[in-house]
């Protein structure tokens, strides 16, 4: 084989094959936009627009609320009609912007560069900044912050995670096949803030038309590489493809730049590109909207802040009533009990299943079999953990390393008794963590 | 509320792996030698293994039932170690015996402990010494009436015993499995034909059989007095409970630790103690005392080989360097 992979991992059913074959298709938003002030790691965005106000599609709503923050851009024009606590994907209540589509699309002017060369690093990290870009794959940390590191000469590596990972996922893949070029001038921005970088597109090798379009577009680029890897989740995984790709190994208590190593995905990437070349703030993405229930799975690129419920009739409806909604994949996606949930900045799919396969097992004993430590990319002992989280006891759950988790849910998977194990070890992290940060 | 969407937390999916189908797996590779132990001892090693099961199985239904614990037979745990304990029986135990041993495997060693997956010792291993010390006339009985059940020509008695005796032994017959000895353990090839099967299955790897053949064969080599005589190791492989044990008692989930390293200091611990028991005990044969007291190893071998997180880094690498 051959090919570069981690230690550990799974292989659910990629279920790809449903909206694999679907190009992008751009859905208009008809109802309200709903913007959670909240839909980035670190400090809430603050609200710059009152109740009653008419906004331009591009204008800026909030600001950034600090350094780790993220302004949020109106994705349509129309009027402000509440600024109020709206149920998110994940569960919470969070205040959000909600903006009355007046349907005319009234949009700003934006202010292209005609030279990226010219700009310094400064200006290109503050247009990253001013248009919004977070990681779009899922965490959502702010891209100017990953991006400002402390020695920028130490990074060797700009990684493109284009592995898509996630079973049903096929967002990446459609931008990798219809937007190469702009994944690739992104890119080259990013490259430009790091003189001794390499930039690196870390491909799973489930998609062979993605690798040789990449590779025949950067054959003639020196910083450029494309990175065949072995598929398998959680490729993806920001350790895990470090790992795969530099042989470089990162814990909980490095940041990739530690490695000397930036991890990007596809979405961030074009919205890099879209910040700096064009000058257009995140208000568009692609989602993949599938699932066996949904009649005709496929690829949309949306204004952020459009209704699940939108979609899923872009989508042609339901074929069949869902038992379970996912916001993103059904690895680590967000389950939601209602379809009126706003997209965000990091919606990577709504995934519809008839059948809730977590409901249809029940937990039975542990028998000490050792599939979970063998799926494990951290190379933990889940069962051992998961033991220690039910008892509460944290101090040998630290003493096991538990807090080296990164939740991408293997072992729960791969677990014949049906445990929750995944489940047991993310309550016992919060735990631990919240501990420590009231100790300090 | 019903028209609400399930909610639970991530992951959604799950392996098509369940227990009862891995037990299943067991059962399936014990086939070959059960098989092969009813060809070679007759009717009687059929009434054993049948007895052993069904009295494994009952002895969890009724336990179950009376402690008003949800029944757990459907998971097949209780038909493996009613195969496992009638492959370890001689074929001219008196069935009730073997009953007694059912009952003594699934209520005193597994479920007085919690039931599966609480059980520090293997039941069918705990069984088989508890009816050694116990019938230890019939349960070393491989030598009288035991004839009438052989075929003509097999020596009655086990090789092992011959072999400890000074004896010789034909390693063909004892690779194929045409000799005296308990229900499974005599066909080496039927055992590991089972083996490859699991192996191939996924349901257990090489780290604990491989440890155990090799750290016992190293043992005899430097102990036994026999130095390299390839006769003699062949012999002492194929002889008595070790392939067995090896690749279906040491390797049981429950009873062996988790940890990678530690499986493999398990398997070692099995061989040298097989070693051991096999050179200088008083019986000709060692393998399940040796299994057993590395059951007991286990928590101890557990606590000192938690593997290193990924990306820990030890204080001798360099930071951030993996390889």
């Amino acid at each position: 084989m051959g090919l570069k992979t981690f230690k550990g991992g799974v292989h659910p059913y990629e279920g790809k094959e449903l909206a694999k074959d679907q190009p992008i298709v751009e859905v208009l938003p008809k109802g309200d936009l709903v913007y959670p002030l909240s839909q980035h790691i670190g400090a809430p965005a603050s609200p710059i627009v009152a109740v009653g106000d008419h906004v331009l599609k591009g204008q800026k709503i909030a600001e950034a609320g600090g350094f780790v923050s993220s302004p949020i851009y109106a994705s349509v024009s129309g009027t402000v009609k509440a600024i109020e606590p709206r149920r998110v994907a994940v569960g919470d209540m969070v205040n959000s912007i909600v903006i009355e589509n007046d349907g005319a699309f009234e949009e700003v002017a934006y202010t292209a560069c005609e030279d990226v060369t010219a700009l310094t690093n400064e200006e290109i990290i503050n247009k990253v900044k001013e248009a919004g870009v977070v990681g779009m794959g899922g965490a959502g940390f702010p891209t100017h912050v990953k991006l400002s590191p402390k020695e920028p000469e130490k990074i060797e590596y700009i990684i493109a995670n284009c592995a898509e990972c996630e079973p049903y996922l096929t967002a990446d893949y459609r931008r990798m096949l219809e937007n190469p070029e702009e994944l690739i001038a992104g890119m080259k921005i990013i490259l430009k803030l790091f003189g001794n970088a390499k930039g690196i597109f870390g491909i799973e090798n489930n998609k062979p038309d993605c690798i040789e379009k990449l590779q025949e577009l950067v054959k003639d680029e020196p910083r450029l590489e494309v990175c065949p890897l072995q598929t398998k989740y959680p490729q993806g995984g920001e350790r895990q493809l470090i790992y795969a790709v530099t042989g470089r190994a990162i814990n909980s208590k490095m940041l990739p730049a530690d490695a000397g190593c930036i991890v990007d995905n596809v979405e961030t990437i074009i919205s890099v590109y879209n910040a700096v070349k064009l000058g257009k703030p995140v208000m568009h993405r692609v989602s993949t909207i599938t699932g066996d229930a949904v009649e005709k799975p496929g690829n949309f690129l949306y204004s952020i802040g459009t209704n699940y419920a939108e979609l899923v009739e872009a989508a042609g409806g339901f074929k069949e009533q869902p038992e379970k909604i996912i916001s993103g994949g059904p690895m680590m996606g967000f389950s939601m009990f209602s379809l009126d949930i706003p997209t965000t900045k990091t919606s990577s799919s709504l995934l519809c299943l008839t059948k809730d396969e977590v409901a249809a097992t029940e937990p039975s004993a542990c028998i000490n079999c050792g599939r979970c430590v063998e799926a494990c990319p951290e190379q933990l002992i889940p069962s051992r953990l998961a033991k220690f989280s039910d008892k509460g006891l944290s101090e040998e759950f630290e003493k096991w390393s538990g807090l080296e988790c990164v939740e991408c849910g293997s072992c729960s998977f791969a677990c014949p008794a049906k445990r929750q194990l995944a489940q047991s070890i993310k309550t016992m992290k919060k735990q631990v963590l919240a501990a420590k940060r009231a100790k300090k | 509320m019903s028209d609400l969407y399930h909610v639970s937390s991530s992951p959604h999916v799950r392996s098509k792996d369940t227990t009862g189908r891995i037990m299943l797996y067991v059962v399936i590779a014990l086939l070959p030698t059960s098989l092969f132990g009813i060809y070679n001892f007759g009717y009687r090693a059929l009434i054993l293994i049948l007895v052993t099961i069904a009295s494994c199985v009952a002895s969890e239904w009724v336990y179950n039932k009376i402690v008003h614990k949800k029944q757990t037979i459907s998971d097949m745990s209780a038909v493996v170690t009613g195969l496992l304990l009638a492959l370890n029986l001689p074929p001219t135990l008196p069935w009730w015996e073997a009953v007694l041993g059912g009952v003594f495997a699934i209520i005193v060693v597994k479920c007085l402990f919690g039931g599966l997956g609480q059980n520090f010792m293997n039941p069918a291993l705990g069984a088989r010494c508890f009816l050694l010390i116990a019938f230890a006339a019939d349960m070393t009985k491989f030598t009288d009436d035991m004839s009438q059940y052989l075929a003509d020509g097999y020596t009655s008695a086990t090789p092992l015993a011959v072999l400890r005796s000074g004896g010789a032994v034909n390693t063909m017959d004892m690779l194929i499995g045409r000799t005296g000895g308990t229900i499974g353990e005599t066909s080496a090839i039927a055992i590991l034909i089972g083996a490859i099967f699991l192996i191939l299955m996924g349901v257990i790897d090489l780290r604990i059989p491989a440890s155990y053949i090799v750290s016992f064969v190293v043992f005899m080599l430097l102990f036994s007095g026999h130095g390299f005589d390839g006769n003699y190791i062949t012999a002492q492989l194929c002889g008595g409970g070790l392939m067995l044990g090896a690749f279906f008692m040491a390797t049981d989930y429950v009873t062996s630790p988790i940890t990678p390293r530690g499986q493999i200091i398990f398997g070692i611990c099995c061989g040298i103690l097989t070693g051991l028991f096999r050179c200088f005990g008083a019986n000709a044969e060692g393998v399940s005392f040796a299994i057993i007291l590395s059951n007991l190893l286990v928590p101890i071998i557990e606590k000192y080989t938690v593997p290193t997180a990924f990306g820990v880094v030890k204080e001798k690498k360099a930071k951030g360097e993996g390889k």
